[in-house]
């Protein structure tokens, strides 16, 4: 877990990767490609890039167009912008005739930092989950992310994937196989079950060493897969553990801990809590700084993992 | 004009389905159908490469209704150009139909794009451009935008766009019947200079009457032979068209005749015809 790399710059160099194999995958921008770091496949291939200047809901329905003439266009931009600015043509050109655009967006959550609350999206996994025909999938790494890349462009249909902007640590290995609809548990315990998404896995880790310590056997799974959700996976672990924590870097309204919930209640009840942004919008910082101050560490993990323990 | 004869016939018959398919599911949109009946015409019977056994064929060219709400008017051209059977007209807006409210490519075939929230259509158009280009086909792809629909701020993103990506395998008509929900698009949000607006935006613009055949082909004639720049086409038209009491009349932009209107309106159109 030494070793860092931004889930945006897995990003831009599997689409690269992509970009060889496949010649039908395109890339549309809006101003942005050397933050979200879909540069790297304008340079290889600057026939297939479209930059599309400042004009988001342009550009969707753009890879709207392209993906009905046979092409596959992955659709990069700020999470804020990519999923509320162009919502309604995400809903209506795209996920509503179900045409095959991926939206990679990167600067996803309250780790964009300085740039402050009007680039940090919390809501973006809320708003896409509630699409129908959306799959939605949030990587914990640089590893898994560049994955999804190869995944999202071999299923037919409208993906989100959610991208980071500061490096991460990196939790797999290149043996690690993500599957879409599948959680992978990365650790199993009895006591408590922590359920993440995106940055916040790493932090899961953490707070399961922690717990270990204090004799608490902590089970972890990255639920990357967020739509759809891998059901089977959550629910064994509901039933072994008998309680359940999300954590995601997101709003608790609407994102991994709602798809969660949603599930557990209708199927198996257990004490539950969701660790993430508390319906606040972010604010200027270092990364570090804001996830203390929105309480997404693995000591909040590992404090909210005790209060569920003692509701059993 | 006798020339153009068959492609008025078929118009007529555009207008008469529009009129007998808004009766029959008590709801819709016939004015801004009826408005661009003649356009329509000209494309689906005597501009456009189609083959309605190969919906799907790569070489088609294609046409993006923007103004979705005038679906009775893009059904009744698939229909009539052989993409399913006008029978199925009359399914329009009932549950189970494929012929929705509003477009649904999903479902019916020879629909390129589902639409009907406005503004939203020239996007998708552009993309199949840059996709025929990419793949170095000659189609073409033909957009009929709304005079209230260009109010949208996506139209102008997109109208940038085409004109940055040369798009000279596009053409828009802008169907300006002039009326919009509200009332006369000049009272509710005026979109004039409408032609110096498209014009600074880099296109080419021709400005016809969108009920006279000889300048609807002439123009698309025209468009043919502009390279580098996409073409629009602003057509002056009647919001209505073809029956008397719906003319200029902004009520039947959302509103379907009952059956004693649809009766005087289809002995209208015969009459014409």
């Amino acid at each position: 877990m030494s070793e860092k790399i931004a889930t945006r710059e897995a990003y831009g160099k599997a689409l690269v990767e992509l970009g060889r194999k496949n010649k039908d995958v395109v890339v549309l921008d809006a101003d942005l490609s050397k933050s979200t770091k879909t540069a790297l496949f304008a340079r290889e291939f600057p026939e297939r890039f479209f930059d599309m200047g400042i004009a988001e809901q342009n550009m969707m329905g753009t890879a709207a167009g392209l993906a009905l003439g046979g092409k596959i266009p992955f659709v990069s931009s700020f999470a804020v912008f990519a999923t509320g600015r162009a919502f309604e043509q995400v809903r209506n050109s795209i996920c509503y005739p179900r045409l095959n655009v991926k939206i990679a967006a990167t600067h996803a959550g309250i780790t964009v930092g300085e740039d402050g609350g009007s680039h940090q999206s919390i809501e973006d996994i809320a708003v896409m989950r509630a699409l129908p025909n959306m799959t939605v999938i949030v990587p914990a790494d640089a590893v898994e992310a560049a994955q999804a890349v190869t995944a999202i462009a071999e299923m037919e249909g409208p993906c989100y994937l959610r991208l980071g902007r500061p490096k991460v640590p990196v939790i797999y290995d290149n043996d690690y196989r993500f599957r879409i609809g599948r959680a992978h548990v990365l650790r199993e315990g009895r006591d408590v079950a922590i359920v993440a998404c995106g940055i916040m896995v790493a932090q899961a880790l953490a707070a399961a060493e922690k717990l270990e310590e204090n004799g608490v056997s902590a089970t972890v799974i990255n639920a990357a897969s967020i739509k759809p959700l891998d059901e089977e996976t959550i629910l064994k672990a509901a039933a072994e553990t008998g309680a359940v924590i999300t954590a995601e870097e997101h709003n608790i309204i609407g994102g991994l801990g709602s798809a969660v919930a949603e599930l557990l209640v209708e199927h198996r009840p257990v004490p539950m809590k969701r660790v993430g942004i508390t319906d606040k919008f972010g604010e200027s910082g270092s990364p570090d700084e804001l996830m203390k101050h929105f309480g997404l560490t693995a000591e909040n993990i590992v404090a909210a993992a005790q209060e569920v323990i003692a509701r059993k | 004009m006798s020339d153009y004869q068959h492609l008025r016939d078929k118009a007529q018959t555009l207008r008469r389905h529009i009129v007998e398919m808004t009766a029959a599911a008590g709801s819709g949109h016939p004015g801004g159908s009826l408005s661009a009946a003649d356009i329509v015409s000209v494309l689906y019977f005597e501009e456009m490469r189609l083959d309605p056994d190969r919906p799907d064929w790569p070489e088609r060219d294609r046409f993006v209704l923007s103004k979705g709400h005038a679906a009775p008017l893009l059904y009744a051209a698939l229909a009539e150009r052989g993409f399913f059977l006008v029978e199925e007209l009359k399914s329009l807006r009932k549950l189970g139909s494929r012929l929705q409210g509003h477009p649904d490519a999903k479902h019916l075939p020879g629909v390129e794009m589902s639409t009907g929230s406005l503004g939203q259509g020239l996007s998708a158009a552009n993309g199949m451009a840059l996709a025929a280009k990419l793949d170095k086909l000659d189609s073409r792809v033909y957009v009929l935008l709304g005079d209230g629909e260009i109010q949208e701020g996506q139209v102008w993103e997109a109208a940038m766009a085409a004109a940055h990506y040369r798009l000279d395998n596009l053409v828009a008509f802008l169907d300006y019947n002039g009326l919009q929900i509200d009332g006369p698009v000049d009272e509710v949000m005026s979109v004039e200079p409408v032609a110096d607006k498209w014009r600074a935006f880099g296109w080419h613009v021709i400005e016809i009457d969108g009920h006279d055949y000889g300048q609807i082909i002439n123009a698309l004639e025209e468009a043919r032979g502009v390279s580098s720049k996409p073409t629009i086409i602003i057509a002056r038209t009647v919001k209505g068209k073809g029956v008397s009491f719906m003319e200029n009349e902004v009520g039947w932009h959302g509103s379907a005749p009952n059956s004693e209107e649809a009766e005087k309106a289809l002995a209208e159109l015969i009459e014409e015809a």
